[in-house]
């Protein structure tokens, strides 16, 4: 078994790479798969830092975890449709109505 | 060996994240964190957490990508050829990297707490790791389990209404 640092590590650049992509890039679905990016790094460094501490709690907070992006995946998906169906569009620029 | 096992998993999963933030098709970009998802799934085996790795594959490469790759093809999108935003993009990966050097910071300052809890690999080898994890779930995240199904109900209900013609 690796240290506990290397995971951290590697936790750590998979959490940057999904914020880059998240703050760049102006597709709605992209962005989307960035947010589940760092949703994995962040459940990388909990599953971590259970096996290090011989305590299952992270693990089950991985669970609860995954429980929430797929509740947020199916409403999110759901509103890009919407949007898409007003707009013809998945552009975030395009979403300016409350832009003052 | 292991070592080397984990520096080819650690090169797979950065350079497909890296792609999901790249590549112009989003299809591609799936695909990519796909690779990425199953490289995770490698990490929790090595971890000692097998039922965590399952779930991994099952829920967000199999549901939630799925899911996914669906709504990209529903929506039949044009490849954006638009001009790039220079200072977007410097920008963002500005604060990118400012958020790993943090991260970084951090973790060379801090040592972390020694082991307390039961849980041992040997432990996880003998009685099962689903099994424990079912202990846990079902005596001290009892209500938070009940709560989470509830969770999933409101995400159904907000997905039909918002799949609905007129809103």
């Amino acid at each position: 078994m690796e240290n506990l640092n290397s995971y951290l590590i590697v936790s750590a650049v998979l959490f940057s790479i999904g914020t880059i992509g998240v703050l760049t890039r102006k597709n709605v679905i992209v962005m989307f798969m960035c947010i589940e990016l760092m949703l994995n790094a962040v459940n990388l460094t909990f599953v971590a830092f259970s096996r290090h501490l011989g305590n299952l709690d992270g693990q089950v907070f991985v669970f609860f975890i995954m429980t929430v992006a797929a509740a947020e995946a199916a409403v999110g998906l759901a509103l890009i449709i919407a949007f898409f169906n007003n707009k013809e569009s998945i552009d975030v620029t395009d979403v300016n109505l409350m832009k003052w | 060996m292991e070592t080397l096992f984990f520096l080819i998993i650690t090169l797979v999963a950065i350079v497909s994240a890296i792609l999901v933030v790249t590549c112009k098709n989003p299809i591609n970009s799936a695909l990519s964190l796909i690779m990425t998802f199953f490289c995770l799934a490698t990490y929790y085996v090595m971890l000692d957490a097998p039922f965590m790795a399952a779930v991994q594959v099952m829920v967000y490469a199999g549901a939630i990508m799925v899911l996914m790759v669906f709504t990209i093809m529903l929506l039949n999108i044009r490849v954006d050829a638009t001009k790039k935003h220079s200072h977007k993009l410097i920008i963002g990966s500005i604060i990118g990297f400012f958020t790993f050097v943090n991260i970084v910071f951090v973790l060379i300052k801090s040592r972390a707490a020694l082991p307390t809890g039961p849980y041992s690999g040997e432990m996880i080898k003998q009685i099962g790791h689903t099994e424990l994890i079912g202990r846990e779930i079902f005596t001290n995240f009892l209500l938070p389990f009940e709560v989470t199904s509830i969770l999933l109900l409101v995400a159904i209900v907000g997905a039909v209404i918002l799949a609905k013609k007129k809103i």
